[in-house]
């Protein structure tokens, strides 16, 4: 059980049944008045955004959350499924959940999944994913448009610059939370 | 831990200490007016003991307990035995400490200065308020049209005096007797009401409901009404709050009992009764006191929305 006073931004608290994360936080105090706690609170499922007032006697349940180690299986149209690494099991995220994830997802790759009791909400990649080049075209010198990188399509359909020398077939690795290339693979 | 280690852990590097040199300049220089300003009226400067047993009881306002004591949350009972005592005119700058208090105009150590003056009602307070901020924007240099967070503030006075029930009347959705009913008084004040207040005029925010009175007299002739103002500045700005002073000792007896029994109705923590102050009060004159923060005063005429600019630590820097 939390109280106001642990209010702060960044925690996570459970109200009407569903899990909000404190995205904005403001104490204020009007003359010789109680305590007010305002909060821009963002729901952890579907994105939505509310401001609620909170006064110093209020009280808050923690959201029920846990992240678990888990899989990359395979995606069938708009359903993605992950296997839990240590007891096997699966589970499933829509599209609009996996959102800009979905770059990277590469078969086998170990993620983060969130979840809300038992059902998934979220995914956390690691910072960095190595992906192989299936398309790109060749170079052409001299090409001042393009400047010093091109553009090249990997094995999970995203699309990114990239440096001149990188060919169809090379693997580089890619930062998953800018989207941007970092180095070509040696291998 | 090593010097370097800590200062890492905390953020508070010299580069951010030296960043804020400017407003505690300008700090320094509003201290200096605020002094030559009461020296000049023949106030007497006082300092009384921070480290105190029993704090004024108030609903919302909590102590912290320090060496089988407590940290005082304002020097106003401490001042006002010396008014009775036959001081007439004294003020102090003072370090005062709440528990819980921390936002951007917030610290739970913080700078008061308090004023109090026998002879004197809350109106004469509104207009020596009006001359002390009118003063020390003249000795910083200023004129008399100051702009505060984009908002324009002409000091030119008088200044505008708003009722608690016209506020209500102007600003908010309901009236003030219903919020006052619906428990939702302060929320409504904060939310709906304060962000108007003190632009382009400041404004004194006056005639507070009674059972928000705590240590001020109710207003002869009218039921349920205090003798009490609030100063804003610049849209938001809380700055001042002033009564004209209770003196019956047994109604303010009765007032701190009822506040600590609202207190210990919500789980919090009760404080002895002050019995000295108590014992004092009847020989105190009619007077009027006003408690005032410095730091937000810093705040306005430097310009900014945050308290951690015009201090030298923040806590969390400690």
């Amino acid at each position: 059980m939390y109280n106001a006073s642990d209010l702060r931004k960044g925690l996570k608290l459970q109200f009407d049944d569903e899990p909000y994360v404190i995205i904005d936080f403001q104490f204020s105090k009007p003359g010789k008045g109680q305590a007010l706690y305002r909060c821009k609170l963002k729901n952890m499922i579907t994105g939505v955004i509310v401001d609620r007032t909170f006064r110093s006697v209020d009280t808050f349940e923690p959201a029920d959350l846990e992240e678990r180690k888990m899989q990359y299986l395979y995606n069938q149209e708009q359903e993605y499924y992950f296997m839990d690494v240590e007891n096997y099991e699966q589970i499933m995220l829509s599209e609009d959940q996996v959102g800009e994830a979905k770059n990277f997802l590469i078969d086998n790759l170990e993620v983060d999944i969130l979840l809300f009791g038992e059902r998934p909400i979220g995914i956390t990649l690691p910072n960095f994913v190595d992906l192989t080049v299936t398309k790109a075209d060749p170079w052409v010198k001299g090409d001042s448009v393009s400047g010093d990188s091109k553009p090249v399509t990997t094995e999970t359909g995203y699309v990114l610059r990239v440096p001149p020398f990188i060919e169809e077939g090379t693997k580089i690795t890619v930062d998953t939370r800018t989207g941007e290339y970092v180095t070509r693979v040696k291998e | 831990m090593s010097p370097a280690s800590r200062n890492n852990a905390t953020g508070a590097d010299p580069e951010r200490l030296l960043a804020r040199k400017s407003l505690l300049q300008l700090r320094a220089r509003v201290l200096q007016a605020l002094r030559v300003f009461f020296t000049k009226r023949g106030y007497l400067e006082v300092e009384t003991p921070y480290l105190i047993p029993a704090p004024a009881p108030e609903l919302h306002i909590d102590a912290v307990a320090a060496g089988g004591a407590f940290l005082h949350t304002s020097p106003e009972l401490c001042m006002k035995r010396l008014l009775s005592a036959g001081y007439p005119r004294i003020f102090q700058i003072a370090k005062c400490f709440r528990e819980g208090e921390r936002g951007g105009l917030h610290l739970p150590e913080f700078t008061l200065l308090e004023w109090y003056r026998a002879g004197f009602d809350y109106t004469d307070l509104m207009k020596e308020c009006e001359e002390l901020i009118r003063f020390v924007a003249e000795y910083l240099g200023h004129g008399e049209v100051l702009t505060y967070q984009g908002r324009e503030v002409k000091l030119e006075r008088p200044w505008e005096r708003l009722t608690l029930g016209a506020a209500f009347e102007r600003y908010a959705h309901i009236s003030v007797e219903e919020a006052l009913e619906s428990g939702r008084f302060d929320e409504i004040l904060a939310l709906e009401i304060e962000p108007h207040l003190g632009s382009p005029k400041p404004v004194f925010l006056y005639d507070y409901p009674a059972p928000l009175a705590a240590l001020s007299r109710l207003k002869p002739g009218e039921d349920g009404v205090a003798e009490r103002f609030e100063l804003y500045l610049g849209g938001g700005l809380e700055l001042a709050n002033a009564f004209t002073e209770l003196t019956d000792a047994r109604e303010q007896e009765e007032r701190f009992l009822r506040e600590r029994e609202k207190r210990a109705s919500l789980g919090k923590k009760t404080y002895p009764l002050p019995e000295r102050f108590l014992e004092d009060l009847p020989r105190m004159p009619p007077s009027a006191g006003i408690a005032l923060g410095v730091d937000r005063l810093v705040m306005f005429f430097g310009d900014t929305g945050r308290i951690d600019d015009v201090v030298t630590f923040t806590p969390e820097e400690l």
